[in-house]
């Protein structure tokens, strides 16, 4: 027999070991997220699939389906808590959208309109960080790093290369590469690596085809990411 | 320091962790201990020799606020930065020292979280090492002997003196207890029977959650899996709290039998007690206590002449995390990671140290359980209240004039233990640490109990003369420092909870910085990824509640505050330009 | 005439961006002028504001000058409307935020290229530079914001027309963007 929970009070089929993001996502509901992919082990530390489970708060990407469960996503609360957690995020780092290669196919931003942020609003950290530009073919901006560790999966679990690492803690907490001067250029990263094209925002990005799509014309500029969904499904290795 | 002695000295502590990659913290700690630091050039060495790369190395290093890589200083100087360390004059010594010093390169001085000696501070450590007591003249000694370049080994062992400082003892600490005694009973009555009568005693566990002994025993026991481990959770970080000082100080043949009690019950071959790092001062005791043990035939082989009963405890050191406290994040650390708390489930008893099930008790539980073994479920259960059986050990400090650790049958009020620790003329008391509950005199009648008050143990004192204001904001600076930095909501909202809270405190905040307060600490409380997260707004969201007189004087009649000082902000520029005209200023601040 | 909502605005540390958007409502600003009269603006160059109901604040927080402009709107507005990225985030003008002051003058009048007679500018007419470049809410109490680089003028122009007939402001997907 097919177990059920509901989302919102949809009924959403789940199979043995599926999470509730996993069940989500392939009933075609759409769960606000930044740090989860579903190639990789979820990790749960965005917050932003915080969905409400029976009365706890709990992250979708990492809390297993159980039967007969009510889980609440789409209320007025939980979608005002992701915009502060976007707020955060935004305020954390230096996102200047109108000078980032990456903006209208940012996931970032993406969620941040879904969810209906129109300014993060807190004190501005403006903290002091590097671009890398030492690679050949892609260049790292850490202003735009929003620690979700994906590039760190996908290099360790898919390339079997560990070029990314997470260093410092707290509110220092910052993403490293693994090579003899911490750049880029001399580690083994290469193009063709998974880890290049699952950053969900600018801090990743190749070089030479900069706006070779305008402005305007990008991926999350016509329709929102609920309906298009992760940028990461678009890009082309 | 040659080349040479860098690379014999890495190997030798590797050889000595085995070279083994989940030994990787313990090797680190040991280097720095050796060198002084941990040189950058040993860095490959160890990668080599433990096959994790360099910048995962890197990143353990970069996580422990202990390990750093410079070795140019033969003294490290850390100030315990507790409230009550500062209440008792820690910060005004630390800059005593630190002009003291100024002249000699060769010393640094600086902050880290509670010591845990909040009974006998203000507190230090030197090198690792604990100091207690200091004032004036012992600090303008020791940088005497600092300037003359003195060993530590030189330096007056009263320095490092740690003093029990036991006020009241009740079941626990005033019975006696036979050495193997624990053991001998457990191997009697067997595991079925042990694990009944821990499950009659209704102990729970003593770090402040609360949740059934027994039944994470038992949870564990029945887990599928070989290689079962226990434990001991020795990383008393929650500041306020010293009790577990004392147990593995004085106490620590209970805490091996009640290890090793559980290791029969839970058929466990391998033992760990996590020690934190502000600890070390025990961990040479604690391993000839160990040793001990093992040349009576009390632990490691055929434990007390049974065949096959084989279990043995090493000691891991932590290296100044207190989210290491939290069992998943304290596993992942034994395992020589980063100290981020695990995704739960599963639970450490399915799969816990290198996915094995793992029992993770605090200390005091294993205590109590090695003493229940003995005496059984009725003996404990002659203390306490039906929900909370039993005695707490609680760490007093602050203001009172008696402060140390007291023993109390849970079910005790507040009233009664401020009047054993001569606590006089009480503004509130901080029950369960930075992360607990601050509570005023008109619930002076209310009892540390699980169904009341639950706590780990740290219960901090704070007169009508204090202002509390600086006790939420060395708790908020805490949980700044202490946040794992894993998710977002505890990671940014820590540091936008302390911006927020200094703007308060230097009178340029209105209501609505309180208001935003409420909103980060609200969201911290709901979405973060562990306990710490949840808890680290507790302070803010507590006081705010319970205690606003003390933010109100602080409060501006204005509708609105800049984020920042408009006139300073001009400073720059001032000394830029040398202008100084009227124009050069900004006068006053919101509208 | 008197039932005129009054409106007015003004560029901090910004480009103009923002307004020439604004601008862009194209025939729209003939509805407009029917429903609002214009105080201090870039638009009527009239110098200093009076009572006003809303207040629209392009760019960011620069200098001293920018400071006392903002709080003079604050002071004279029912409501407060941050628009565009500068004014939001600090946007473009804040990517100086990652240097010291000093550099920045020091490149720009002394060290740059085709500097003739360098000297770092100290006239008492010329505002003095903040250290760092803030958004607007980090100065003053902010009611609405608007983002975009610049906001679409159908932003802008839904922004008017939903506030001014008292509707709760809601806009379209495609009407919200950070760039």
């Amino acid at each position: 027999m097919i177990r059920h929970f509901t989302i919102d009070g949809i009924k959403v089929p789940f199979q043995e070991r599926q999470t509730i993001m996993d069940a989500a996502m392939a009933a075609g509901i759409y769960i606000p997220h930044l740090c989860h992919n579903p190639e990789f082990r979820p990790q749960g530390s965005c917050r932003l699939c915080t969905v409400k489970v029976d009365g706890r708060n709990l992250a979708a990407c990492t809390t297993p389906a159980t039967d007969h469960a009510e889980v609440k996503s789409n209320t007025k609360k939980l979608m005002a808590m992701r915009r502060t957690l976007l707020q955060l995020l935004f305020v954390e780092g230096n996102h200047v959208c109108p000078a980032c290669e990456k903006s209208g196919a940012c996931q970032l931003q993406a969620v941040a309109y879904y969810c209906g942020m129109l300014a993060p609003e807190f004190t501005h950290f403006y903290p002091q960080r590097e671009v890398d530009a030492s690679h050949p073919e892609f260049a790292i901006d850490f202003n735009r790093c929003i620690l979700c560790e994906l590039c760190v999966r996908a290099s360790r679990d898919a390339d079997q290369k560990s070029v990314f690492a997470i260093s410092g803690r707290g509110i220092h907490v910052h993403l490293t590469v693994n090579s003899p001067s911490g750049k880029l250029g001399d580690s083994d990263f290469d193009k063709h690596d998974r880890a290049a094209h699952v950053c969900p925002v600018g801090a990743i990005l190749p070089k030479h085809t900069g706006y070779d799509v305008p402005i305007g014309k990008r991926l999350y500029d016509r329709k929102p990411v609920s309906m298009v969904g992760d940028v990461s499904d678009h890009e082309e290795d | 320091m040659t080349d040479d002695h860098i690379t014999e000295t890495t190997n030798r502590v590797m050889t000595q962790w085995n070279n083994d990659q989940s030994n990787l913290l313990q090797m680190l700690i040991d280097l720095q201990q050796a060198l002084n630091g941990i040189p950058e050039s040993a860095i490959n060495q160890i990668s080599a020799g433990t096959r994790r790369s360099p910048a995962d190395i890197e990143s353990v290093i970069g996580f422990y606020s202990f390990l750093h890589h410079d070795t140019h200083n033969p003294y490290r100087v850390l100030f315990s930065d507790n409230i009550t360390d500062r209440m008792l004059g820690s910060r005004a010594l630390a800059e005593h020292l630190n002009s003291r010093l100024q002249d000699i390169d060769t010393a640094t001085v600086d902050y880290t979280s509670c010591t845990g000696m909040g009974d006998q501070g203000p507190a230090a450590l030197v090198n690792g090492h604990t100091l207690t007591r200091l004032d004036k003249e012992r600090i303008d000694q020791m940088a005497a002997l600092m300037e003359t370049n003195t060993p530590l080994s030189d330096w007056p062992a009263e320095w490092f003196r740690v003093d029990e400082n036991i006020r009241r003892r009740d079941l626990l600490l005033e019975t006696d207890f036979e050495k193997g005694s624990a053991i001998k009973c457990a191997l009697e009555s067997g595991a079925e029977k042990i694990l009944e009568e821990l499950d009659a005693s209704g102990l729970r566990g003593r770090g402040g959650a609360g949740f059934k002994t027994a039944m994470k025993w038992r949870f564990c026991r029945e887990a599928t899996g070989d290689n079962r481990v226990v434990v001991c959770n020795a990383d008393e970080g929650e500041p306020g709290t010293f009790k577990d000082r004392l147990l593995l100080q004085s106490f620590a043949e209970r805490l091996i039998e009640g290890m090793t009690v559980c290791a029969k019950v839970i058929g466990a071959t391998t033992g760990f007690i996590y020690l934190r790092g502000e600890y070390l001062y025990l961990r040479d005791e604690l391993e000839s206590k160990l040793q001990r043990y093992r040349d009576a035939g009390l632990l490691s082989k055929d434990i007390h002449g049974e065949a096959g009963f084989d279990f043995d405890i090493k000691i891991h050191l932590g290296a100044g995390a207190y989210i290491c406290g939290e069992e998943s994040a304290l596993i992942e650390s034994l395992e020589g990671k980063r100290g981020i708390p695990r995704i739960r489930p599963p639970f450490p008893v399915t799969s816990g140290y290198l996915n094995r099930p793992t029992v993770v008790n605090n200390v005091e539980t294993l205590v109590a359980a090695a003493m229940i073994a003995v005496h059984g479920a009725a003996w404990f259960r002659t203390k306490g209240t039906e929900q909370s059986p039993g005695t707490k050990l609680l760490s007093i400090s602050g203001n009172c004039l008696k402060p140390g650790i007291y023993e109390y049958p849970f079910g005790t009020s507040l009233e009664v233990i401020l009047k054993d620790c001569e606590a006089t003329h009480v503004q509130a008391v901080q029950i369960a640490g930075a992360a607990g509950s601050c509570i005023p005199p008109s619930e002076f009648s209310r009892s540390i109990a699980f169904e009341d008050l639950a706590t780990g143990g740290s219960f901090m004192i704070f007169d009508r003369e204090r202002n509390l204001l600086e006790m939420v904001q060395n708790f908020t600076d805490f949980f700044v420092h202490e946040s794992c930095g894993f998710c977002t909501p505890c990671r940014v909202g820590t540091s936008l909870l302390k911006k927020r809270l200094a703007k308060v405190a230097s009178g340029r905040a209105t209501g609505v910085d309180l208001e935003k307060m409420r909103i980060i600490g609200s969201l911290t409380r709901q979405t973060s990824h562990c306990g710490l997260g949840m808890t680290a707004a507790n302070p803010i969201l507590e006081t705010l509640d319970k205690f606003p007189h003390i933010y109100e004087p602080h409060l501006l009649s204005t509708t609105f505050e800049p984020a920042f000082n408009l006139d300073a902000s001009l400073e720059e520029a001032r000394q830029i330009t040398g202008r100084d005209d009227p124009d050069a200023h900004l006068q006053g601040g919101g509208v | 005439m008197a039932d005129k909502v009054k409106v007015a605005t003004a560029s901090l540390a910004g480009c103009f961006g923002c307004h020439m958007s604004l601008l862009d409502i194209d025939e729209r600003i003939i509805d407009l002028v029917e429903l609002v009269e214009f105080d201090r603006t870039p638009l009527t160059d009239i110098k200093e504001i009076g009572d006003c109901d809303v207040g629209i604040i392009e760019g960011g927080v620069c200098n001293a000058e920018n400071v006392e402009v903002l709080r003079e709107f604050r002071r004279h507005c029912k409501i407060l409307v941050s628009m565009g990225a500068c004014s939001i985030n600090g946007g473009i003008p804040a990517m100086r935020n990652q240097y010291q002051l000093k550099e920045c003058l020091e490149e720009s009048y002394l060290h740059g290229m085709g500097v003739e007679d360098a000297q770092i500018p100290n006239d008492p007419e010329v505002p003095l530079l903040l250290n760092k470049v803030h958004p607007i809410h980090e100065v003053v109490k902010v009611d609405y914001f608007l983002p975009g680089c610049p906001p679409p003028a159908d932003t802008i122009w839904t922004f008017l027309e939903e506030l001014l007939s008292g509707e709760p402001i809601e806009f379209a997907y495609r009407q919200i963007h950070y760039d």
